[in-house]
């Protein structure tokens, strides 16, 4: 009996299609409690690896008989070694190549629509952390939104389309994950834009992005609109693009809505929040598609894997765009906060090019759900 | 940084996981009960790892040491301590010790645990002798003095009570139950 390892991209396409699965994850009980790969139809069984050093009888009436189990662990050795143990049992197993690792930094793209005056717009789903990142391609160039830090995985899907990245946003200054934005700026010579009120402490040199401007992206002018839109962060911006779609960055989610305390100025911010979610969002048309930074649980995907929903719809289905009383609007988002995430601090100062961790730091430190959102 | 001594050392530097704990489990089938285990590692996973696996299998994870790139770790084998009947007849409580060491009497305080379980947690006062060690330093201890031994539960200690007591010395007192419940100040060797 051999084991064979499955990609993460072949366990993103599984989850997208609402297969069933059985995940044996290895790894530390507080590990597995605190993130794990999450599916609408996955069992799980945690055990850590180092309990199975004997065998894995001890735990084979936990196990499905006939159906395929993916082990999975932090990097892959573990899940190796466990996985040739269940086979040599008679099961059938599997392990998840490069680990929760490489799950975290997995990237799957998917195509959200067609623009008007041709071109497309992609979405990117690092389906391990929740993160939401975006491609406009027309004409030969390219603008990325929220660039995740795997820079290669976009450049490469540019190059492949035959487009050069223009122009590079982050809506906000990034407290969950590290941006890839400037390198991608870097080595596409592209114009990296920031809000300048989250830009404040940055080191090196940016693009000023106000609320108003309008960027252009090939011949076909696809119009990319910044709208202000402070709460989550003092700087964070919305861009709507092709006048169809708005990307809500890290203040309006599909089940959720930004919480304004990662920068430690919660009750400042509330009323910011408040305003461009009230206010400013609702003077938008309901047609706009919203396209967020995040998604926080796998019921927010849409068939195709995608996450997004119509303006109108969220103003009339999430909570946090319902709540008519400021005071107990205060309330939800500065009490009862998620917890915050994991290095958040040192990730902002990254991302503000004060500190350079590298690689391995820079994973360690986006290790964990992203908790961007309070409900 | 001074050395810990341990009873064995195994490298696994360079090893991804699963092997830092592979090799550390069987090293420790070879140990006896009480001996402690210095493991060196790269895989920065083996720190949680080792604590975990420690937890589970019974043995006491003493702690960790980084040295640049690479992780100490050590690791006591379990030992049933706690069954053991003591038997020295002169007893204190941990609160007893604390109150005694607040006064600033002349007492000497010997701790009796391996040099790795001292090393990452005393009581600031207290000098180290291991058990294992005890009969060949016996000429360190002055037998004026009224000795405190301490160890984690109290039985390493009742044993090495019993010792001095066989060479003589009069003033000695175990102290029950030991570091494992101690709340007082202490230092390690981490800093």
């Amino acid at each position: 009996m051999t084991t064979r390892a499955v990609t993460s991209k072949e366990l993103t396409r599984k989850i997208f299609n609402k297969e069933d699965l059985f995940i044996l994850d290895v790894r530390n009980e507080n590990d597995f409690n605190d993130w794990k790969i999450e599916g609408e139809k996955i069992n799980y069984f945690n055990i850590p690896y180092f309990e199975l050093l004997d065998g894995v009888e001890g735990i084979l009436d936990k196990l499905p008989l006939n159906q395929e189990i993916l082990v999975v662990c932090a990097k892959e050795g573990s899940s190796v070694m466990i996985a040739e143990m269940l086979s040599e049992a008679g099961l059938t197993a599997s392990f998840l190549q490069g680990g929760m690792k490489a799950w975290s930094e997995h990237l799957e793209p998917v195509k959200i629509g067609d623009l008007k005056g041709g071109g497309e717009i992609y979405q990117f789903v690092r389906i391990g952390k929740g993160c939401l990142s975006y491609m406009v391609i027309s004409n030969g160039e390219a603008a990325i939104i929220d660039a995740t830090r795997m820079a290669d995985t976009y450049l490469d899907f540019a190059k492949n389309r035959d487009a050069t990245v223009t122009h590079v946003f982050d809506t906000h200054l990034h407290a969950d994950h590290i941006s890839g934005g400037r390198k991608i700026a870097d080595e596409s010579n592209a114009t990296y834009w920031l809000p300048p009120k989250d830009a404040t402490e940055v080191t090196f040199e940016y693009a000023a992005l106000e609320g108003g401007n309008v960027i252009t992206i090939g011949n076909t002018a696809i119009d990319i609109y910044a709208l202000y839109s402070p709460g989550h962060t003092i700087g964070s911006t919305s861009f709507v693009i092709d006048e169809q779609f708005l990307l809500s960055g890290d203040i309006l989610f599909i089940d959720s809505i930004g919480r304004p305390d990662l920068a430690g100025l919660a009750e400042d911010w509330v009323g910011d929040l408040r305003e461009s979610l009230y206010s400013r969002y609702k003077e938008l048309s309901e047609e706009l598609i919203v396209l967020p930074a995040h998604f926080m649980m796998m019921e927010e995907l849409n068939d195709d894997g995608s996450v997004s929903e119509k303006l109108g719809e969220l103003f009339a289905q999430n909570h946090g765009l319902n709540i008519e009383d400021e005071e107990e609007f205060r309330k939800m988002v500065t009490e009862n906060l998620p917890p915050q995430p994991n290095a958040y601090q040192e990730i902002r100062e990254t991302n503000m090019g004060k500190v350079s961790p590298d690689a391995e730091r820079q994973r360690e430190m986006e290790i964990g759900p992203n908790r961007c959102a309070v409900r | 940084m001074e050395a810990l001594k341990t009873n064995i050392k195994i490298d696994a530097k360079g090893l991804a996981c699963p092997m830092p704990i592979v090799k550390t489990k069987k090293a420790m089938n070879n140990l006896e009960a009480g001996q402690v285990i210095e493991v060196l590692a790269t895989d920065k996973g083996s720190k949680a790892d080792i604590q975990a696996w420690s937890k589970s299998a019974g043995h006491q994870y003493l702690g960790t040491l980084e040295d640049g790139d690479v992780l100490k770790h050590y690791v006591r084998k379990s030992s049933n301590d706690e069954a053991i009947e003591k038997n020295h007849p002169h007893v204190t409580s941990n609160e007893e010790l604390a109150n005694k060491l607040g006064t600033g009497e002349d007492i000497i305080v010997l701790d009796v645990r391996e040099s790795a379980e001292y090393g990452f947690n005393h009581i600031p006062q207290a000098i180290s002798i291991p058990l294992g060690e005890l009969e060949e330093n016996i000429r360190e201890l002055n037998k004026e003095k009224v000795i405190y031994v301490i160890c984690r539960t109290g039985s390493r200690s009742d044993l090495a009570a019993q010792k001095l007591t066989a060479h003589g010395f009069t003033n000695v007192i175990n102290v029950i139950p030991g570091m494992s419940q101690w709340e007082g100040r202490t230092v390690s060797i981490k800093g």
